[in-house]
């Protein structure tokens, strides 16, 4: 096994010190004060062991929020690194684990888990559900992605960072280049959240296909629905392979084998091209619902129905076909030769066509509309021009030939930030404003919303427009400093200032859920913002069932139709039934703790051990497959209570459609 | 989520649950397909890379491996027969012919093992070369998955016999069924693609 303790603990860092310290202190606080206010079985019994897409979707959000500050943090310090030519905050070995932990964590485990997490929250109620198909497997894949965040989170204090990048190239990321034990972590942890994520994506496919509503067919569903239904599909048929590519990573790190070595016959473009199979659609499996997000908000605060909806689908199922055969992109100087990478730039620059087809939907969405500048809006309407300047540099990149001046620049990475900022965080923030009063029944204070806007869109386009002119001057990516001599220096100073303004602006987002919470008026009607789908015709928040009746839908835009024709609004007594619900259970947070532990030893190798704990998972298993559960009935009574609670409360009507 | 029953249907199909936790199993079978086609594809990419380590016609066995074939496709038969006897209700043949799957499926592991043994002692192991280790992983993922299924079939059977054919036991043996018929077709696959091309290469 051969444990080297000294090298357990990193040490010698002063930032890391500081980190250390921080962690233990925090993690002493939570217990105390979680002891002190008595908690523990709250804690326990209504969000750690609980089956409720809405509150599985909450514990989504906030692990995506916290995620966000840890590769906001990473990306900040790298900002600090560059700011001046010949810097020596950072030093290279520290630098390159910082950008490699800043990418994988804001991709898998801020931008996934936020998107999720409003789907969770979303999706049923959109459908007029009262769960997901799958509850309790629902409440397994968020412990196995909170598990494996929590697994790579802790490279950086104990055993080391992973410092290969957030796409790991081999043979860099190899037994042979890396010794240390850092990229362990990135193969087992993103091995533990991805299997968490598969079984998302299949529980959303038969959710959507099997769960829907009385009339809502396919083409009548919301647009966040389909979205979310094609990003499903996309799971399924992207993160298979990426199973594969980490296991094989695997087992040429822990076992000698020879996938992606130099010796031995491996071929390291393999994983490459494995990563890439999966990592392109990947991009667009965040993408898609976020696209979704701003179809409903600029529907809703257009006051219009959505234009071009049939288009809108297609384009989408477009977008997804053709994400699975564009990765050969990311390495165009591979040297395939130039036929390959002809067919590649094509397929490339195609997917701008069914993108450009939403974008002028959206815009005509919002032509003639009676426009209402909310906070949410705000961001969608921020998202059309800023995703247009990435998805035209993409086009730019999509060129095989002219690509090989682009590659592994500064250009690049401005790309990749215009279009996954803009696509992916000014969507989840839309999504939050706007459905943050359905998930806690109190709305994010306006005011606050639109600083946090304005210093947030600022401060972006500050930080990444710097960036595409340093790209195109030469300067690459992933190199910890530069000299004075390049003539880097002020641009590289902009940008560090802009991520300044940036960081100010996520600040503004967290004392704008703080100042919510303390002092937001309670006091809102369910559908504060005059929506048009069915999350909004229930209570906010939502009682845990859902619906006491399931609506019946019959056209797009329901709810709004509903409240135009005043139908389907009231519940007589009549109506009510008993309702079968799931138990809440331990086995989902018991596997996420038993993978973390069984994934901690893999890391370092300790393979009895490992051993021992992946005897915890099969006994999970077993369990699980006795466990003969069946929920439980919610009584006429108490549904009569809870529906009374909130449909007799004062501005609780719904026919104010003008 | 709602408990009604549809007696029309065959018992697994009973309930709304039963109905979409087969759905999601087909789904989760698709994923499956994805991960076996990845394993496929990166054999394909490494199957000539010796390096300097023994070949295809050195290592393979192809009696032994026949022998494997029919063990399994017999198996897949004879999970068929459980099924039917399932829609029969009849739980005796139902039990009895998945207990001859699994003693089938064992049988197939044990072959499998013993050629694993047989190529670690003409020194082919999984840190010879590249094409060795994209066999193993490859052959060792579908044997994994054949072990996991008597496992997993093995829980089934004390279900039935503890609770008989219920609308869930009929279904929790109906998906296995599903995972041993797929588990099948990979290895007509693994049988054409590696060994029969192995030998003619």
């Amino acid at each position: 096994m051969g444990i080297k303790w000294d090298e357990f603990f990193i040490t010698g860092d002063p930032l890391i010190l500081g980190s250390q310290i921080a962690i233990l202190l925090t993690m002493i606080g939570a217990v105390a004060g979680i002891t002190y206010l008595k908690k523990w079985k709250y804690l326990w019994t209504e969000w750690l062991t609980t089956v409720d897409h809405k509150k599985i979707g909450i514990m989504y959000i906030i692990s995506a929020v916290l995620m966000f500050f840890r590769g906001g943090m990473d990306g900040l310090l790298m900002k600090a690194q560059t700011s001046r030519p010949e810097m020596e905050f950072l030093n290279s070995q520290h630098y390159n684990e910082i950008f490699t932990t800043h990418g994988v964590i804001m991709i898998l485990f801020m931008a996934m888990p936020f998107l999720i997490g409003l789907m969770n929250v979303v999706i049923p109620l959109q459908i007029g559900a009262r769960d997901v198909a799958f509850p309790q497997l629902n409440a397994l894949s968020f412990w196995l992605f909170f598990s494996g965040a929590m697994l790579f989170n802790i490279s950086f204090v104990i055993g080391g960072s992973p410092d290969a990048g957030w796409t790991s190239y081999f043979p860099l990321a190899g037994k042979e280049f890396s010794p240390g034990i850092g990229n362990n972590y990135y193969a087992v942890a993103l091995q533990i959240a991805g299997i968490g994520t598969l079984m998302t994506g299949i529980n959303f496919i038969v959710t959507i296909l099997k769960m829907r509503t009385k009339g809502m067919t396919l083409m009548k569903m919301p647009m966040f629905t389909w979205t979310t239904f094609v990003t499903s599909i996309l799971i399924v048929a992207a993160f298979p392979i990426f199973t594969v590519a980490l296991a094989l990573m695997t087992f040429d790190r822990l076992y000698g084998t020879h996938f992606f070595t130099v010796s031995g016959g491996g071929m390291d473009m393999l994983w490459a091209n494995l990563f890439w199979l999966w990592g392109h659609p990947e991009v667009y499996i965040v993408a898609l619902p976020a696209f979704g997000i701003f179809s409903e908000v600029i529907a809703t605060f257009s006051r219009k129905s959505l234009f071009g909806y049939k288009s809108m689908v297609f384009s989408i199922l477009g977008i997804a076909l053709l994400s699975m055969v564009v990765w050969v992109h990311h390495f165009y100087t591979m040297g395939s030769g130039p036929a390959v990478n002809s067919f590649f730039s094509i397929t490339t620059m195609a997917i701008a066509i069914p993108t450009g087809v939403k974008m002028f939907n959206w815009l005509f969405t919002m032509r003639k509309g009676r426009i209402k500048i909310t906070s949410a809006m705000l961001w969608a309407l921020a998202f059309v021009p800023c995703f247009v300047i990435g998805g035209v540099t993409g086009v730019m990149l999509a060129m095989g030939a002219a690509d090989y001046q682009y590659h592994n620049t500064l250009f690049l990475v401005a790309h990749f930030h215009y279009v996954l900022i803009p696509g992916v965080v000014f969507a989840v923030f839309a999504g939050l404003y706007y459905w943050w009063p359905k998930m806690f029944g109190f709305m994010l204070n306006e005011k606050l919303g639109k600083w946090h806007f304005w210093l947030f869109v600022i401060g972006f386009n500050v930080t990444f427009m710097p960036m595409f002119f340093l790209g195109l001057n030469g300067a690459v990516r992933r190199a910890y400093t530069y000299s004075a001599e390049s003539g880097f220096a002020p641009l590289f100073m902009l940008s560090a200032i802009g991520s300044i303004v940036l960081a100010a602006g996520f600040a503004v987002f967290c004392y704008n859920i703080y100042w919510s919470i303390r002092y937001a008026d309670r006091n809102i009607s369910s559908d504060p913002w005059d929506a048009r789908t069915l999350e909004w015709s229930t209570a906010s928040p939502v009682q845990f069932y859902n619906f006491a009746k399931l609506p019946e839908v019959k056209s797009l835009d329901p709810f709004w139709h509903m409240k135009k024709k005043n139908e389907g609004l009231t519940l007589h007594d009549s109506e009510i039934e008993e309702i079968h619900m799931p138990s809440n259970s331990w086995l989902p947070i018991y596997m996420g703790v038993i993978f973390g532990i069984a994934g901690f030893f893999l890391v370092f190798e300790w393979h009895i051990a490992a051993a021992v704990a992946g005897i915890g998972i099969f006994a999970g298993l077993i369990i699980r497959s006795f466990d003969y559960n069946e929920g439980f009935h919610v009584s006429k009574e108490e549904i009569h209570r809870i529906e009374n609670a909130w449909r007799k409360t004062e501005g609780e009507v719904h026919d104010h459609v003008s | 989520m709602s408990a009604k029953v549809d007696t029309s249907l065959p018992l697994e199909y009973q309930t709304e649950q039963d109905r979409m936790n087969i759905l999601g199993f087909w789904v989760f079978l698709g994923a499956e397909i994805v991960l076996f086609a990845t394993l496929f594809g990166v054999y394909g990419v490494l199957y000539e890379r010796f390096a300097g380590g023994p070949t295809h016609k050195d290592i393979f066995v192809i009696k032994d491996v026949m022998i494997q074939t029919v063990l399994l496709l017999t198996s897949s038969f004879t999970m068929g027969i459980a099924i039917f006897e399932m829609r029969r209700h009849n739980l005796k043949g139902l039990i009895t012919w998945l207990v001859i799957t699994l003693a089938l499926g064992a049988g197939f592991l044990f072959m499998e093992i013993n050629e694993f043994i047989h190529y670690a002692h003409e020194g082919a192991t999984m840190q010879t070369s590249a094409f060795l280790s994209s066999l193993f992983v490859l052959l060792g993922t579908h044997g994994a998955h054949v072990t996991l299924g008597i496992g997993w079939a093995t829980m089934v059977i004390i279900q039935l016999l503890k609770r008989g054919l219920t609308p869930t036991t009929a279904r929790k043996t109906f998906i296995i069924g599903l995972y041993w018929h797929f588990l099948d077709v990979v290895w007509i696959f693994i049988f054409t693609f590696v060994y029969l091309k192995g030998l003619v290469a």
